[in-house]
């Protein structure tokens, strides 16, 4: 999987908050904050408890999905612009109670107290048991510090 | 919704995004795609409107979402009152931007619906997707956890310090009269703790059976149980074996005392204890249910444990423990009635006639007031007439946090999370003063001379 431009890689390292859209059964956008995790190799992770799954069922219905960053607070916007990413969902859901914890690295670079929370996960347990989303982009579009105007448009689809 | 009830709404988020430039609108493209546009954006009487003109836009007339957010992560780790709403409606394009006239508010506001309540909401949603998770998978997938946490959720151990209290004080008691072996110390801690661990492993079992957890709206770390079988971790049958393997280790330690140290005075105020513990949710008894929980509590956890390590320390019963355990009595049904305060809604509905449940308004923040009232009056009454020593009145220094948790009562009563600090309190309330009380007969023990 290619790189992806590095504006849009250095937002991904380092939010702390995306908007996350998947299209419910009536292809309605029902909109997400999360927490996007960026591993370096071109896709991008989210982690979902099964306490909020219903938007793993309506991206197992259909897997079109966006996320932007745009928060000038939870994210380094002011330096690196803002960034909507449309793409493809799939889902890990093989083993909630463990399969994530490959990202917790990732996760504790962006929130270094969440080791710590993990394991006291007896205190939330159904909190922790989370399934893995990877989103593969498909197009991205990229507005520059400042800028609201026409973004710059990088198409990674297949002949794109 | 109304109009006016969607100005207010719009007139809040203006207010509480005004450090934050960009809207959010949302539609879906051509492809197929939902797509994100920010943008700055001005709230104006009747929708938002954002300040956008370059495509990628909606075509006019199609449905969108707005989002506003503000979460705002701490520099320790967290965030502070997280809240966005997404606003949904018809894009309008105009020259000045696109305007969106909402007809529909959805979203969450911390301060309204705090974290835990949220994640206890979606129980149901989580439990439908282990079940979906194990239909399309082929075998169960249900939640985990690692042996030592799930014992420790299963049997709200961090709670025994209601236990520890009364023994050590019984001890103490004893000390304080010429009386004390260590190794039966740690057994009666041991036995005391295992009917303990096994009253609240019962109480959870007979709790979902009466449905009374299930329906509880608000359950926090400290009341509502430890929700492992409405959480898919434990089924009532293997809570059932925990719940023997408790009561019978208990039991059996504790006869090994009767036999061998302390006879049948032991042998009558521990079979009190076990029976009491077990009547306190099970049929057909049911205290907690007949409004005679605290009741119940303030006995086991008062008179009887106390009055139980000090028959084990000396051989005999004695006015003295009883004298020493009625301020840990009342401390312990005002920890377990302050973690009523919260759990009322679903008890009622279940029928469990908690204090909490019976008394309404004032009478719940007054009611605490007397017991930690008496409490305090208790120890100086019995100071002043010899029948406890004289360092007993240090328990005088934990007043402030018996202040500051009536006054959480009074004014946090319907707010369950608003409690949590108060809940806590009490709790360490009901340590400190125990231990305080335990240490003024150690110490009288050791500056004078001994007896009651």
């Amino acid at each position: 999987m290619s790189r992806l431009p590095e504006a849009v890689e250095a937002l991904l390292e380092a939010a702390l908050v995306a908007e996350f859209t998947v299209l419910d059964g009536r292809n309605r956008p029902v909109v997400h904050p999360m927490l996007p995790l960026y591993v370096g190799d071109g896709r991008i992770y989210l982690t979902s408890s099964v306490l909020f799954s219903r938007k793993l069922f309506h991206i197992r219905r259909n897997p079109r999905v966006a996320l932007s960053i745009t928060d000038p607070v939870a994210a380094p916007v002011a330096r690196w612009g803002a960034v909507t990413i449309q793409g493809e969902a799939t889902i890990d859901d093989a083993d909630p109670h463990s399969g994530w914890l490959w990202l917790l690295p990732a996760w504790a670079r962006k929130e270094p107290d969440i080791p710590r929370l993990v394991k006291n996960r007896w205190m939330l347990p159904l909190f922790w048991e989370r399934v893995v989303i990877a989103i593969t982009p498909r197009r991205i579009f990229h507005w520059p510090p400042g800028g609201t105007g026409e973004p710059v448009v990088y198409d990674l689809s297949e002949g794109g | 919704m109304s109009q006016p009830a969607m100005r207010e709404i719009l007139s809040e988020a203006q207010r509480r995004t005004a450090e934050h430039p960009f809207a959010v609108l949302v539609w879906v493209d051509e492809a197929g795609y939902p797509m994100h546009r920010p943008g700055p954006f001005e709230v104006e009487e009747d929708g938002i409107r954002l300040r956008i003109s370059d495509e990628p836009l909606p075509p006019d007339g199609a449905p969108v979402a707005v989002i506003l957010s503000r979460i705002r992560p701490r520099p320790q780790g967290g965030y502070e009152g997280r809240r966005y709403w997404t606003f949904h409606g018809s894009a309008h394009r105009r020259a000045d931007g696109v305007a969106v006239r909402p007809h529909r508010v959805s979203g969450w506001r911390e301060d309204e619906r705090p974290f835990l309540a949220l994640c206890e909401g979606a129980v149901p949603q989580a439990q439908r997707y282990f079940a979906f998770l194990s239909r399309i998978h082929g075998r169960p997938i249900r939640p985990r956890l690692p042996l030592a946490g799930l014992l420790l959720r299963a049997t709200r151990a961090p709670f025994l310090t209601a236990t520890v209290i009364p023994v050590l004080l019984g001890a103490a008691v004893a000390f304080y009269e010429g009386s004390f072996s260590l190794p039966w110390l740690v057994l009666t801690l041991a036995a005391a703790a295992l009917v303990h661990l096994g009253l609240n492993v019962c109480n959870d079992i007979f709790d979902a059976l009466s449905g009374a957890d299930a329906v509880n709206p608000s359950p926090t770390p400290f009341s509502g149980g430890s929700r492992v079988i409405q959480y898919g971790l434990l089924g009532i049958r293997e809570m059932a074996l925990l719940c023997a393997a408790l009561y019978g280790g208990g039991a059996l330690l504790g006869l090994l005392m009767v036999i061998f140290r302390a006879g049948v005075p032991l042998l009558v105020l521990g079979a009190s204890g076990l029976l009491l513990s077990i009547a306190y949710t099970a049929p057909p008894l049911r205290l907690a249910y007949r409004g005679l929980g605290e009741l119940a509590v303030a006995l086991g956890f008062g008179p009887l444990m106390t009055i139980g390590a000090y028959t084990v320390q000396t051989g005999r019963i004695g006015w003295s423990p009883l004298i020493a355990s009625v301020p840990v009595a009342l401390l312990i049904a005002l920890v377990l009635y302050v973690n009523e305060v919260p759990d009322r809604a679903g008890d009622a509905a279940a029928g469990k006639r908690t204090l909490a449940v019976r008394l309404s308004g004032r009478w719940r923040a007054r009611i605490y007031g007397i017991g930690v009232a008496a409490a305090y009056l208790f120890v100086g009454i019995a100071v002043i007439l010899r029948w406890m020593p004289p360092w007993a009145v240090a328990v005088g220094v934990t007043l402030p946090m018996a202040v500051s948790v009536g006054r959480s009562l009074a004014r946090f009563a319907e707010q369950p999370y608003a409690l949590i600090p108060a809940m806590a309190t009490q709790i360490r309330l009901h340590l400190y003063a125990g231990l305080l009380l335990a240490a003024s007969y150690l110490v009288s023990r050791w500056l004078g001379p001994g007896g009651s």
